[in-house]
């Protein structure tokens, strides 16, 4: 059973076991405005917490996205490349940005439940 | 704390998100989304509210004077009712900010300066006026501009004699509305200064036209960009001078070699000396846009030389690439060439353009 973490600066994570895959916000996208440009990690790089490790480019401005947890990047989302305004339509499903295994689930225990993000971006 | 434009309520209620530009909490985007807003304005009329720009008149028996000691051109030669380009120059001859002088009558002029430089300005102004029979004043003003193909037909229906303009003519309506055939898009399209007072009904009843939109700063700049015109802040400011900038054209070539304004002797000596510098557009080979201040290499090598500057970089949605504007070394490359920018540690290939990116479409009559 998968479950949905979110972080201050507007990440999601979906953990399932030591695997996630992570997001950012539908509100995030909203904030930023048609997104024109991914830049993903590769396969297999390892992230520490809250390392600047995707910039998703808006028209308006470049963006970090940064590591809910550590691990190592298992997958990227490569359809992003040719079609990066699916993270305006689909932030929270389609439009994931990568997929990490954790090293440790205990980081997971910072973050927020839909509930309390919700309540934070009002 | 930033200060609030008139109109605030009105964007607002638009659905307008908001972030401080210039000192002013300026409207971003709305809902629509800066890529709509963006195209909708080359498709039909985009209405910006802009009334972080300052207007400035200039009046008195030697207003013309005391503008040519400012700016170099000849303001008295200037014809009425007609706009220009131009600048104020520092005694380095740097660019203190860029205008529209507009001469409203003899004696007359309406300076419209950027909202960041809106008290250096009038402070430079006051103080250059005290050589001068002539005052400076500032006009406190809602500014609107409608842009857009469709321009010209949404405002004939509030104001029927503004089709009679032409690109960079202005008038002033009975009420004392301040009307200019200009912009800041590439696109036809107009300039409205209004009083606070009667500005709401105004922009209520141009919003209201099926053919405008609401269009916020952020689709501004990018339609500037493909337009190819600098944003003072960005693109030069007091330590650029004109010539490096690119914008050595607005200078009537006899003031080139000296004159009487601020800022003659240092402009010609730079002049003289030869500028090294060209202002460039960069198309970017791959989708990762290339904003200001990414350095450009020659090469991708972590040896090749630096040839320049990007100073203003973004999406072009009517381009559907990125795209650039940079300085470069004169003869580091001419158009088609390849240059490298450097964007987060990695070299990304930009082809040298010719600006602007998207063809100007101006009205000038006939």
């Amino acid at each position: 059973m998968a479950t949905t973490y979110f972080t201050e600066d507007h990440e999601w994570i979906r953990v399932d076991g030591d695997e996630a895959v992570v997001g950012i916000t539908d509100h995030a996208q909203e904030q930023l405005g048609d997104i024109v440009f991914v830049e993903l990690p590769e396969a297999g790089q390892k992230v520490n917490k809250g390392d600047a490790v995707i910039v998703v480019e808006s028209v308006k401005a470049a963006s970090d996205v940064y590591a809910p947890v550590a691990g190592e990047v298992t997958a990227v989302n490569d359809t992003l490349e040719g079609e990066p305004g699916l993270i305006n339509d689909a932030a929270q499903s389609d439009g994931w940005l990568m997929k990490l295994k954790l090293d440790d689930a205990s980081q997971l225990e910072g973050l927020m439940d839909e509930a309390a993000y919700k309540a934070m971006v009002g | 704390m930033e200060k609030q434009l008139p109109l605030k309520q009105l964007h607002v209620a638009a659905g307008a998100r908001f972030g401080p530009f210039a000192g002013y909490d300026m409207p971003i985007s709305y809902p629509l989304g800066v890529m709509k807003e963006h195209l909708h304005t080359r498709q039909a009329a985009g209405l910006f509210d802009i009334s972080h720009m300052s207007h400035i008149e200039v009046c008195g028996p030697q207003a013309a004077d005391l503008i040519a000691r400012v700016c170099p051109y000849n303001a008295s030669a200037q014809p009425l009712r007609t706009g220009r380009y131009t600048y104020m120059l520092n005694d380095r001859a740097g660019m203190i900010d860029d205008l529209i002088v507009s001469r409203l009558g003899d004696e007359r002029f309406l300076v419209v300066a950027n909202g960041a430089c809106a008290e250096k300005d009038l402070a430079h102004l006051q103080q250059a006026s005290a050589q001068f029979d002539a005052s400076v004043t500032h006009i406190p003003r809602v500014f609107l501009a409608l842009q857009g193909p469709k321009s010209a037909e949404a405002l004939a229906k509030l104001i029927p004699s503004s089709g009679t303009l032409v690109f960079m003519q202005v008038t002033e309506l009975d009420d004392g509305t301040f009307l200019s055939r200009s912009g800041y898009t590439g696109e036809d399209g107009f300039e409205i200064g209004l009083s606070p007072d009667s500005a709401e009904a105004f922009a209520k009843q141009l919003a209201g036209d099926p053919q405008v939109e609401w269009i916020g700063l952020g689709a501004r700049d990018s339609l500037r960009i493909e337009a190819g015109l600098p944003l003072y802040g960005q693109d030069m400011d007091e330590d650029t001078d004109p010539a490096t900038a690119g914008l050595i054209w607005a200078v009537p070539k006899e003031l080139r070699s000296g004159g009487s304004y601020i800022g003659a002797e240092a402009l010609s000596d730079i002049l003289d000396n030869g500028v090294n510098q060209k202002r460039v557009g960069l198309k970017p080979q791959g989708r990762a846009p290339v904003r200001g201040g990414s350095v450009l290499f020659a090469g991708e090598a972590p040896d090749a030389a630096e040839i320049g500057l990007v100073t203003s970089g973004g999406f072009g949605p009517s381009c559907e690439h990125p795209v650039t504007i940079g300085r470069i070394d004169k003869l580091a490359g001419s158009a088609g060439d390849i240059v490298f920018a450097e964007v987060r540690g990695k070299r990304h290939a930009c082809s040298i353009e010719k600006l602007p990116f998207v063809e100007h479409n101006y009205f000038r009559g006939g």
